[in-house]
């Protein structure tokens, strides 16, 4: 799913990150309370300081995914405005996931600092 | 509405869609969007519409193919990112794959596949069987008396083998034939594809002169014309009238190379007589019938015969065994043998890739914690590695069945044609469906081990912490154990093998050093067949060995009827009336030899003298024995003068002793000598022999000058199978198969040992590699070179003695059950096992020498840097 460099073939690698991320980004969007798909891509875009671009295709895969995994659930409902729309909400168990997956999260990004950083140190030692 | 239903609707879908289009058109409006230019623009940012539901749908569908498809580029990507380990690996694969697969087709050949006939499993090869040969022929009124009396088989018939002088327009040539009984072809279930099969009549003594063509015949002799049915060709002195054509497929292995076959219906004087035995039978148990049942029944038989009749042997009893034993019985062992060889060879190879595949899943440790981290699931991680183990399994078996198919066509084209007519399922062997069963069954347990080694290697708790540690340290110790275990497996295969071609190799020497009792290098040889119409044969055998003779470069010519080292297969019941036992009758090896023959091969002469062109058919019968024959029958006497009698042509004999020869190896390398007599082939007047030629230079290029010469003497002498003496010996079977077994294993072990070394420094090379900084601080702390090397050669050495150890008691237990292939070897030979001890040896101290010198010149400084 992931290479493991910067190799620049690796365009899939970098969606399947991007999935990854997504998944993580909707559920922390769903804490604050159910959702429609819309209001999900508005909040991650906000968020995000606009520097996510979601996909709705992916979104909208993602969402179901999700509640193929019942991480999350959805039913129809009513917006503020009249609308009906399908309103997601955090399931137990995705609430459980969210947080493993948040702590999963900061390791990595530890890792790839440490990796980073480590790279530069350990290059007089690889064979 | 989820848990009843597993997808949602597309309506839901498009509709949830649609809603979404609403709130963002709604939200534009509210930032100060037109109506228009809000749904415009919702729209746009949505991204296109279509895609999404379409993607939406296939998801359930693609998904798993889309991963399997992402994973298979994955792993093409992760191999190409390695090509020396991707190459190794399929290269070794190849290797362990091809060599076992071509051995399974082999086997699966002649040994798992029905005979060629119709319901082969109840063919029998019906004999006589007596205490020197579990195998001999019947006589003809015995087979007469058995088809009458049985009611075991449904059908009952025999064959002979003979040879025909062919008189066609390009001159005289002699083929083989087989003479059967009248329902041969109905008893094997073979039918004619052209014109008919035998008529009953035609069986009958004195029946009419017809023959039925074997097809390779038709095509190449009469090019496969169909207007051929009812023409005559002449077969010695006789025309026979063609009435059919035998299909392509059709074969009979123990006739060999056979052309023309024949109605048994000119039965010589002698082959009326209940003490010629020469008819092999062959027969169709009936329904429900078993194969001891029948045994039984015709053994009843036979005694009962011999008892009416007065048996020549005494002890003669029915055999009943498989056809398909008769034809495969040689080569079982020797292809067992191989496949086992070339199957440990596989393991070798496997438990190769297998720790080259542990080795680099020790360099992806980081990629796949990273992964892990990312959120790929550990189930998702193995199915990448079973996915990349898959790829290189996959490419390792197409490599290997093409491997496969070049050691087939190699060895198939190594056997000489006339043995390959003997053993036709060598030539049925090939690349079919079990053999590409076989090599998938081999293929896949590879892609298990490959993808199941790192999986084992990586546990999953060690994707988890794989990160916070560095990746050097304890974990490579782990490795190393198993790592080690692996290596010791292949080097105990590698013994296994070694001393399995060691002792085959010794068994190979031995043969071909077995005391032959004569020169056989610079003797050329040729099958000679006179016309029946020569009536004066002893005039005939003069003039050719004259007119050879006078030929330049010869120096000596003689004739047998058989060559030695050939056959045990022409056997004489006699007795010697001059011993006071003389009522009993002894089985012996009977030639029929020319004066020139015994001066041209320099056999000895141990006492008395040989023969002489004053031998002939006008004086006494006499004869030459070997000095086996003297030992065991005239221990202590003097046997000149002395008589042997036996039944010759029907019609009993005398013949007296006039020399000893010192003893010539007539039956096969791995046969010992027995006793054996010669008779003057002037007073045998055979029409087809061999002419033995002494030549002063190599005996292969004078063999164009001896047919020419011959074809001189007389235009009608048909000439077959010229070759030499070394030759001859080399193509025996024995000789073959001994040849093949050993080079094949020792070929086999060569490659396992090659595997297995490099296994060997791969496992040294890489603990130096952990161990640099440990080296590190001992060369600091004042360590010497000396002890250094012994650090790493002591763990070398431990696996190797480990690895030697397991193997030679196990290829003492492999050398027990291939013992009967081994000739003048025992299975626990002392100098075979002690020379695979130093092969090994030697082969491992050369692999470790290598890292141990890395060991030695570790630079402190850097090594303790490295960390």
């Amino acid at each position: 799913m992931l290479g493991s460099d910067d190799d620049p073939s690796m365009n899939e690698d970098r969606i399947a990150l991007l999935q990854g991320t997504l998944d993580l980004l909707i559920l922390k969007t769903l804490v604050m309370g159910p959702c429609h798909g819309q209001g999900v891509a508005r909040s991650i875009l906000r968020m995000s300081e606009e520097v996510f671009f979601v996909d709705h295709g992916s979104l909208y895969l993602a969402l179901q995914r999700l509640e193929d995994r019942k991480w999350i659930s959805a039913k129809w409902g009513v917006s503020e405005n009249n609308r009906r729309a399908r309103f997601y909400s955090l399931t137990t168990k995705g609430r459980e996931r969210m947080v493993e997956k948040t702590s999963e999260w900061e390791r990595l990004s530890r890792a790839m600092a440490m990796v980073l950083r480590g790279h530069a140190g350990e290059s007089g030692e690889e064979v | 509405m989820s848990v009843f239903r597993r997808s949602r609707s597309r309506a839901d879908f498009t509709e949830e869609i649609k809603a979404h289009l609403q709130l963002e058109s709604d939200e534009l409006k509210d930032e100060g969007c037109s109506e228009e230019e809000a749904e415009r623009r919702a729209r746009i940012n949505f991204g296109n519409v279509e895609r999404a539901q379409e993607r939406f749908y296939l998801k359930d569908r693609s998904e798993w193919l889309e991963d399997l498809w992402r994973d298979v580029k994955f792993a093409m990507r992760q191999l190409a990112r390695n090509p020396e380990f991707a190459s190794v690996v399929i290269m070794v694969l190849a290797l362990g794959i091809g060599a076992s697969t071509a051995m399974f087709a082999f086997v699966d050949a002649a040994l798992l596949q029905p005979l060629p006939y119709a319901r082969p499993h109840q063919l029998m090869s019906v004999n006589e069987s007596s205490v020197q040969s579990s195998r001999w022929p019947l006589p003809y009124p015995d087979y007469v008396d058995w088809q009458l009396l049985n009611s075991s088989f449904e059908s009952l018939d025999v064959y002979s083998g003979t040879g025909f002088l062919l008189h066609a327009p390009g001159g005289t040539e002699p083929v083989q034939a087989e003479r059967v009984s009248g329902t041969f072809f109905k008893t094997l279930g073979v039918h004619p594809v052209l014109g008919r099969d035998f008529l009953p009549g035609e069986n009958r003594d004195g029946g009419p002169n017809v023959l039925l063509l074997s097809y390779g015949s038709w095509q190449d002799r009469f090019g496969g014309r169909r207007d051929l049915i009812g023409r005559t060709v002449h077969l010695d002195d006789a025309a026979y009238t063609i009435i059919g054509v035998l299909p392509r497929s059709f074969v009979f292995a123990p006739g060999g190379n056979v052309e023309f076959w024949v109605p048994l219906n000119h039965l010589s004087e002698h082959e009326r007589t209940r003490s010629f035995f020469n008819f092999w039978g062959v027969g169709r148990l009936r329904d429900g019938v078993t194969r001891q049942a029948a045994a039984i029944q015709l053994n009843t038989i036979s005694l009962q015969l011999q008892k009416e009749y007065g048996s020549p042997d005494g002890h003669l009893s029915a055999s009943v065994v498989p056809l398909s034993e008769v034809i495969v019985g040689d080569v079982r062992s020797i292809l067992l043998t191989l496949l086992a060889g070339a199957c440990l060879l596989l393991a070798v190879a496997c438990v190769n890739v297998g720790s080259l595949a542990l080795v680099r899943s020790e360099s992806r440790r980081r990629e796949i914690s990273v992964r892990g981290a990312l959120g790929a699931t550990p189930a998702r991680l193995v199915r990448q590695f079973v996915t990349e183990g898959l790829l290189l399994a996959f490419f390792g078996d197409v490599a290997g069945m093409l491997l496969a198919l070049g050691i087939i066509r190699l060895l198939t084209r190594l056997v000489p044609k006339d043995m390959a007519a003997n053993m036709p399922f060598l030539g049925a062997a090939g690349v079919d469906r079990d053999t590409v069963l076989f090599a998938l069954v081999v293929a896949s347990l590879a892609a298990l081990l490959l993808g199941a080694m790192p999986v084992l290697r990586l546990s999953l708790q060690e994707i988890r912490i794989g990160l916070s540690h560095g990746d050097r340290g304890a974990t490579g110790a782990s490795w190393r154990r198993l790592g080690a275990n692996l290596v010791v497996v292949e080097l105990a295969a590698a013994v296994v093998l070694l001393a399995g071609a060691c002792l085959l190799g010794r068994s190979l020497y031995h043969l071909l050093h077995v005391p032959l009792g004569f020169k056989a290098d610079q003797l050329a040889t040729i099958r000679v067949s006179i016309p029946d119409s020569s009536k004066d044969t002893n005039e005939s055998y003069k003039t050719i060995a004259q007119h050879i003779s006078a030929l330049p470069g010869v120096q000596a010519a003689g004739m047998t009827n058989i060559l030695p080292v050939q056959c045990d297969c022409s056997w004489d019941i006699v007795h010697f009336p001059d011993k006071p036992d003389q009522g009993e009758s002894k089985k012996l090896e009977e030639r029929h030899v020319s004066s020139g023959y015994m001066p041209a091969l320099q056999a000895s002469l141990i006492r008395g003298r040989f023969f002489t062109e004053r031998d002939t058919n006008a004086t006494p019968r006499v004869a030459l024995i070997n000095q086996s024959l003297a030992k065991t029958y005239f221990a202590g006497e003097d046997p000149l003068g002395k008589r042997i009698a036996d039944d010759e042509d029907g019609r009993p004999a005398v013949w007296e002793i006039v020399g000893v020869v010192k003893d010539i190896h007539e039956g096969p390398l791995d046969v010992l000598d027995g006793p054996a007599e010669y008779f003057p082939i002037n007073q045998t007047q055979d029409h087809s022999f061999t002419l033995v030629v002494r030549t002063s230079q190599d005996a292969g290029s004078i063999l164009t000058t001896l047919v020419k010469a011959l074809h001189a003497v007389d235009p009608n002498i048909g000439v077959s199978d010229e070759s030499t003496m070394l030759g001859k010996i080399a193509n025996t079977q024995s000789a073959l198969l001994h040849r093949f077994s050993a080079w094949l294993v020792g070929g086999f072990a060569g490659v396992a040992l090659v595997l297995g070394v490099v296994g060997l420094y791969g496992v040294v090379s890489y603990s130096v590699g952990q161990r640099t900084r440990e080296i590190g601080v001992r060369v600091a702390l004042g360590a010497q070179r000396g002890s250094l090397y012994r650090l790493v050669m002591q763990q070398a050495g431990w696996l190797t003695l480990t690895g030697l150890g397991i193997g030679l008691v196990s290829s003492v237990g492999t050398s027990l059950l291939m013992r009967n292939l081994l000739f003048q070897v025992q299975a626990w030979d002392m100098w075979t096992l002690v020379l695979v001890g130093l092969i090994l040896g030697l082969a491992s101290l050369i692999a470790t020498i290598i890292p141990a010198r890395r060991a030695a010149t570790v630079n402190p400084v850097q090594a303790l840097r490295a960390e």
